[in-house]
């Protein structure tokens, strides 16, 4: 497996400049003689469809939702990060590239994530200029706010829904292309395989959602932004459909899936209330900036703190991320957020139901700022908050838990964010590079817009100034006709199992196993059970599931079902990579490899890698190669926040 | 709050396809905790019909969180159930008793066509998008974000109007389908804006068109669409547009278009 990075020469803030310098171009006039594919539609996938449309590709784009505008962007909360130094507190592009190497625990490639703070500017002003409506100060210049794992303020925000307000701006834009006709959109269309003819990825085959038809499309590339895997979990702060198949179906294909055991736990989110819960809500980052987060010094106080939060007098509460981290306190990177919280409740101090949670508690800010600020800056995360628990923040502190939240890992890309399959893209959360093994908060819209407006705008120029116009395949030939022949067996194979259990009944047992032994914290015992385990339900899911209804039909069981089988093979290829990685690192928590104090201890000696696992079959085992990641800007250290 | 589970009789809309007549079926629904959101007591009862072997129902649902805008429920009547500022997907239990009878139907409209059960096409919104609903600017052609100053006020109120999520409940809730809550919020979104004054009446005149095109109704002023809004968007955008609307019939005049015609 080829696994050339590509990275540009030259000192890291030029790298990206020379480039663009060095990078083919493909003459205006022949751009619309050539089509593009785009898979999904969010902050990556329609900025990609929207821009390259723009430069006068033709695009086709492809969700599987009703509208582009469905997007799981759309869900982002707290805001979106730039190196603007808007506020004069000390921020540079340098600045942002070193802390999300930092952040990241040392697992990112240097030269990608230093590109992302450098266009991570543009991002502001393209969305200003598309009209997304940011916080304002009352002169009438951006405001913005701190986020964990950063000491400046570098967050742009609209109010709590920053990407709802993004994805907007991306698909009016997309929308405008759409009536130019420069690009078609397929609502409701999903893609259930990758073909690649000659060495290149060449089309894609899709199920029509509304009539069931299984159909091909070509194209001179094809990109891939279909975000990121945190559903294999179940119960995740995803949208329900968000999922792998995408990415798994361009892995069988022959790219390479990098870190798969890179997740995100959020540490904030509404815990768990019953077997019922379909998904979890995430409470915006952001809270921490004027929430602090508790639980009861002793655990004999942990049935009053349940009770009545107000009863636990201040020094009987134990302030723990204060007390950890002092100088990032309630502002601490998410991983050892989560892992903090995870910790006092194992110590038998968690608060509610279950004793899985704990306070974040906004009493001191409202006593400080007064109610009404509160509500200005938080109000619909408050009014969120009460709808599903019942309980009013304002008065009673919020009761929170970490969940999986977002997947670092994702298929491997070079530094033209090409994969290991000529002519095939991928863009965002669904691929690995930028993150490293801990994602900030506020960096997701970053890369995912940087990926879509400012990085493959150039990139896929480059390629396709490679490959002639008139080499377009056509959907007749038989690389084609096989791919669909495929796709349509495995539908066909889904239908005729007719056993009882119904697809989110798997799921969920999935999900269990993932998040016991795949989780927050992994060992090798776990994991090997994981990888005895996975098969059997695999096994079990191929005799008894059932899906009703037709398939040349709207039918949702079908589509869950095809997700779910492909969750049940990337599972193993999860644990699989978290096996192998003999180390703790970011969201990557090994019980075997810690520090005296809990935190985690990462072997710079053997992993300072990227992972990347090649296909090899149906029941083969998968081939590991590796990525070695320099540091050569940013010192290999061990991260603190004390 | 109740912990006890809810025995609930549940009146579903079922519709093979949108050929189909359709008609509403009576299902029980037991032991349905007051915690689980409307979505999940949904989820409950596909689990008893595919354990009965009977086909699930089809509803459209993603974020479960209030913001995608994809659930589309008429809960006993109302859009979105009735809950001031809330979406399907935000309902909970426990604002319903034991013993109750709910009825579930789609969203009505001509406009909307049904697709399956619950689930329908809103495809119509995505035309009235691509009339106008966008600032033309191609990427990279962007100054400073902080170049063109925007005061508070208005970035405020350009944001209230952007917070549509384009779910159709004001297409639900009007007597007479009208889409002009939705049509009127994303012609506000902009026309707060300095971004968006430059193709104002242009913008205007086209989007209001297409609205009119895709066969939804007139305003008449019963305010439903403000009522249903899970994101409490104001009637008085409508105003706004009407306004806009008129000025735009009255002098604009499409470049494009040759002399005398």
């Amino acid at each position: 497996m080829n696994l050339d990075a590509r990275v540009p020469s030259g000192p890291i803030d030029q790298k990206w400049s020379n480039a663009k310098f060095e990078m083919k171009l493909v003459n205006p006039a022949n751009k619309r003689k050539y089509t593009v594919i785009v898979v999904g539609s969010g902050l990556a996938g329609g900025a990609a469809a929207a821009t390259l449309a723009e430069l006068g590709y033709n695009v086709l784009c492809f969700c599987f939702q009703d509208s582009p505008r469905r997007a799981h962007s759309i869900a982002a909360q707290g805001g979106i990060n730039a190196a603007k130094n808007y506020q004069n507190d000390g921020d540079s592009v340098y600045r942002l590239f070193y802390d999300t190497v930092k952040g990241g625990d040392f697992r990112s490639r240097e030269a990608n994530v230093h590109r992302l703070a450098e266009v991570s500017v543009n991002i502001i002003d393209q969305a200003t200029a598309m009209g997304v409506p940011f916080a304002r100060e009352y002169g009438g210049t951006l405001a913005n706010r701190s986020f964990g794992g950063a000491q400046v303020s570098r967050t742009f925000y609209a109010r709590g829904q920053t990407g709802q307000q993004l994805l907007i701006g991306v698909y009016a834009a997309l929308s405008r292309q759409i009536a130019a006709g420069k690009v078609k959109m397929f609502n409701r269309t999903e893609m259930l395989d990758l073909v690649v003819a000659d060495g290149r990825a060449q089309g894609i085959v899709v199920r029509d959602l509304v009539s069931g038809k299984i159909e091909s499309y070509a194209g001179h590339a094809v990109v891939l932004a279909s975000g990121g895997y945190g559903n294999v979990f179940y119960l995740s702060t995803n949208a329900m459909g968000s999922n792998v198949t995408a990415s798994y179906r361009a892995y069988k294909r022959g790219a390479g899936f990098a870190n798969p055991c890179y997740t995100q736990i959020h540490p904030t989110c509404i815990p768990v209330s019953g077997d019922y819960q379909s998904k979890l809500t995430l409470m915006s980052e952001s809270l921490r900036n004027d929430g602090r987060v508790w639980v009861p010094k002793s655990a004999d106080d942990v049935a009053a703190a349940s009770k009545d939060p107000g009863s636990i007098a201040e020094d009987k509460r134990d302030y723990y991320l204060e007390r950890k981290y002092p100088s990032f306190g309630n502002l601490c990177p998410r991983d050892i957020a989560s892992r903090a919280a995870k910790e006092a409740c194992d110590d038998g101090r968690g608060v509610g139901p279950g004793g899985r949670g704990v306070y974040l508690d906004f009493r001191d800010a409202i006593k400080r700022d007064g109610e009404d600020t509160i509500r200005e800056k938080y109000g619909n995360l408050f009014d969120m908050y009460e709808r599903i628990t019942g309980e009013n923040p304002y008065r009673v502190p919020m009761r929170i838990y970490p969940a999986v939240h977002y997947t670092m890992g994702g298929l491997w890309v070079d530094y033209q964010l090409q994969s290991t399959i000529p002519g095939l893209f991928v863009l965002g959360e669904a691929n690995f590079s930028d993150h490293g093994a801990n994602r900030l908060g506020a960096s997701a819209l970053m890369q995912g817009l940087a990926d879509g407006y400012f990085v493959i705008p150039y990139t896929l120029g480059n390629y396709l100034a490679g490959v002639p116009a008139k080499s377009l395949a056509s959907t007749g030939s038989a690389d084609f006709k096989r791919c669909e022949t495929e796709v349509n067996e495995r539908v066909a194979r889904l239908m005729n199992v007719k056993g009882k259990r119904s697809v989110d009944s798997f799921h969920k047992e999935l999900g269990q196993i993932m998040w016991e032994k795949c989780g927050m914290a992994r060992n090798k015992e776990g994991l090997e059970q994981a990888l005895q385990e996975i098969p059997e339900l695999r096994e079990r899911f191929w005799k008894e599931v059932t899906v009703l209804g037709g398939r040349d039909t709207f039918n949702q069981s079908l589509e869950k079902a095809g997700r779910v089988a492909d969750f049940l093979e990337f599972g193993e290829v999860m644990c699989r990579d978290a096996l192998e990685r003999e180390e703790s690192a970011g969201g990557h928590f090994r019980t075997e490899h810690q520090t005296a104090d809990g935190e985690a201890k990462r072997d710079d000696e053997k992993f300072c890698h990227a992972a990347v696992w090649e296909y090899r079959g149906d029941g083969e085992t998968p081939a590991r190669h590796v990525e070695p990641l320099t540091f050569e800007n940013v010192k290999l250290a061990t991260r603190s926040y004390k | 709050m109740s912990d006890k589970p809810l025995n609930l009789t549940v009146y579903v809309w079922r519709q093979k396809d949108a050929k189909d007549a359709g008609g509403l079926v009576k299902y029980d629904v037991k032991g349905v905790s007051s915690h689980a959101s409307f979505l999940e007591m949904l989820d409950i009862l596909n689990e008893q019909l595919i354990e009965r072997g009977e086909e699930p129902v089809a509803f459209d649902a993603d974020c479960r969180e209030g913001i995608c805008g994809m659930c589309s429920l008429v809960i006993n009547g109302r859009p979105h159930g009735g809950f001031a500022g809330t979406t399907t997907c935000q309902v909970h239990m426990r604002h319903f008793k034991d013993g109750e009878t709910i009825y579930i139907e789609p969203w009505r409209a001509s406009s909307f066509p049904v697709v399956k059960d619950l689930v329908v096409d809103r495809s119509a919104f995505e035309s009235i998008m691509q009339a106008g609903g966008f600032i033309t600017n191609n990427c990279g052609s962007a100054g400073d974000a902080n170049a063109i100053p925007v005061p508070k006020e208005q970035a405020d109120r350009a944001f209230e109007a952007a917070a549509c999520i384009g779910c159709g409940a004001c297409v639900a809730a009007c007597p007479n389908s009208s889409a002009m809550l939705f049509t009127a919020a994303k012609l506000a979104h902009m026309h707060f804006l300095p971004q968006g004054q430059a193709e104002r009446m242009k913008r205007t005149k086209a989007m209001v068109d297409a609205m009119d095109a895709a066969g939804f109704g007139n305003c008449t002023n019963h305010y439903e669409c403000e009522a249903a809004c899970p994101k409490d968007i104001s009637r008085d955008v409508i105003a706004m547009m009407n306004r806009g609307y008129a000025k735009a019939s009255l002098t604009y005049r499409d470049p494009a278009a040759k002399s005398g015609e």
